[in-house]
């Protein structure tokens, strides 16, 4: 089956790697994909705070594009995964929003008859293409790398049904089949802040801060995301943060990095030199000998 | 020294604003809050709030729109939706908080050359202008808006970007931007139409 591809605002930018990353891992393992032709901003959390109404027009001209080749979407960012899904149950449980989503597509000429399943590549990987697959075709084991894997709030709440919303555990399922191994993290579905840290730049740091805090207290060499926004502000910020508090050299890469790499992609085709804290050093350490 | 009347009284409540937020789309189960507190307890930035989750909820109900509003809690909230899915109610907390921001832009009460309404208002142009968002220009005109002083403050994460190839100088667009406009047009026309 061939699913279609969301890949979202965000991939295109401050994300590159994921999508890179993820693309690779998709290629190694024969998921077939299609990118949605002409997708457009699926409004995100801030368009859904202040006009949701509008938002759920805009996600549903992505979902109308998709219906018309395929039946499941892969949604890789945590926004986008959110929108498209709440967008799917507000259609249905209010017939009020259904008018002007039907309204406004039928003005262009589209229509959506609610036939599409919107998934996470942590989902798929997980359920369609199975771990022991994946550790068949692991040509690079990732030699017990330690890993405080963080979802964020995004890919788990509300709507999610693949893994269990208070502690998940299927990005470790999947990076174990390559050889890490996860540390106890208890904070990997607490929110990072999200645009916190441009409008309210104080309390975004605390949050950023003891997400890092934790997996260093916690022995972690490498944090694991599945959200662009987590990665960019995980990352990005991690110096401020530090100076806020304490410092901290916390590489954080998203899964799909580290799935690449363990399944035999070149370490500079999957985005790891986009990264601000270096992880090479941590890779020499456990002696992975990346491509 | 100013003395002020510390116990809210019933005729300071607004019961047009309660009959609203009970009837807010998917806010329909607030009358169904136990004040339990899980939400302010799951919460990540109830330590930062001036009124909880938990007491947003209440005051919203009974109708006190000027503390709802003057609420810093509004404006922490990150959708997050911890609230929300341990609520033992059922209570969508997080889209009544997005209920009540709306209301706090459409009433325009916050500080002046505040960050989040121009975020969102520069987010939904360029949706409606390209289609999609190009984040880092995004950021530049939130912060030429707001404070150039922390846009200069950002120009080496901005370098950062640039050099790991993060930060597209050129705007992504779509093809049909038209469509998208036509769709934005037509919600607007069926909003006002429907009066939701």
């Amino acid at each position: 089956m061939k699913y279609a591809y969301y890949p979202g605002c965000s991939l295109r930018g401050t994300g590159r790697a994921y999508e890179e990353s993820l693309l690779a891992v998709f290629r190694a393992l024969d998921v077939e994909i299609e990118e949605i032709e002409d997708w457009n901003c699926c409004g995100a959390t801030t368009y859904m705070s202040v006009d949701e109404l509008t938002s759920y027009a805009l996600a549903g001209r992505n979902l109308a594009l998709a219906e018309q080749k395929h039946s499941e979407i892969i949604a890789p960012c945590a926004a986008c995964y959110l929108v498209l899904n709440k967008t799917q149950h507000y259609i249905r449980d209010y017939p009020d929003i259904r008018t002007v989503v039907n309204r406004a597509l039928d003005t262009i000429g589209l229509k959506y008859c609610d036939k599409v399943r919107v998934r996470h590549p942590l989902d798929v990987l997980l359920n369609d293409v199975k771990p022991e697959t994946i550790a068949a075709k692991v040509k690079v084991p990732l030699n017990g790398l330690k890993i405080a894997p963080y979802y964020g709030c995004q890919i788990v709440r509300p709507y999610s049904t693949f893994d269990d919303q208070g502690n998940p555990t299927s990005m470790e399922r999947l990076l174990e089949a390559c050889g890490a191994k996860s540390v106890h993290y208890p904070l990997k579905t607490t929110c990072c802040g999200g645009s916190q840290k441009g409008t309210l730049p104080e309390v975004g740091l605390d949050l950023i801060h003891y997400l890092l805090s934790e997996a260093q207290r916690n022995g972690a060499e490498v944090i694991t995301t599945v959200c662009p926004l987590c990665q960019f502000n995980l990352e990005s910020f991690q110096k401020e943060a530090g100076d806020r508090h304490h410092p901290t050299t916390m590489p954080v890469l998203y899964f799909s990095q580290l799935l690449a790499l363990a399944l035999g992609a070149p370490a500079d085709t999957i985005g790891l030199q986009r990264g601000f804290v270096p992880i090479k050093p941590v890779f020499a350490n456990k002696e992975i000998a990346y491509a | 020294m100013e003395l002020k009347r510390t116990i809210k009284f019933e005729a300071d409540r607004d019961p047009e604003f309660a009959r609203w937020i009970s009837h807010t789309v998917g806010g329909e189960r607030i009358r169904h809050c136990l004040q339990c507190g899980l939400c302010s307890g799951k919460c990540p930035l109830s330590l930062y709030m001036d009124y909880t989750p938990r007491r947003l909820m209440h005051l919203s109900r009974e109708g006190f729109k000027e503390e709802v509003l003057g609420s810093s809690s509004i404006w922490l909230c990150t959708a997050c939706y911890a609230c929300m899915v341990n609520c033992p109610k059922s209570i969508n907390v997080t889209h009544l908080l997005y209920a009540l921001k709306q209301r706090a832009i459409e009433e325009k009460r916050y500080p002046r050359g505040f960050a989040i309404p121009v975020m969102a208002r520069q987010f939904s142009d360029m949706v409606r202008g390209s289609g999609r968002i190009t984040e880092s220009w995004l950021i530049v005109k939130v912060f030429l808006r707001t404070s150039i002083w922390r846009l200069m403050g950002m120009s080496g994460l901005g370098l950062k970007l640039l050099r790991t190839g993060r930060m597209p100088l050129m705007r992504d667009r779509i093809e049909r931007r038209a469509d998208v406009q036509k769709l934005l047009d037509s919600v607007a026309a069926t909003r006002k139409e429907l009066a939701i």
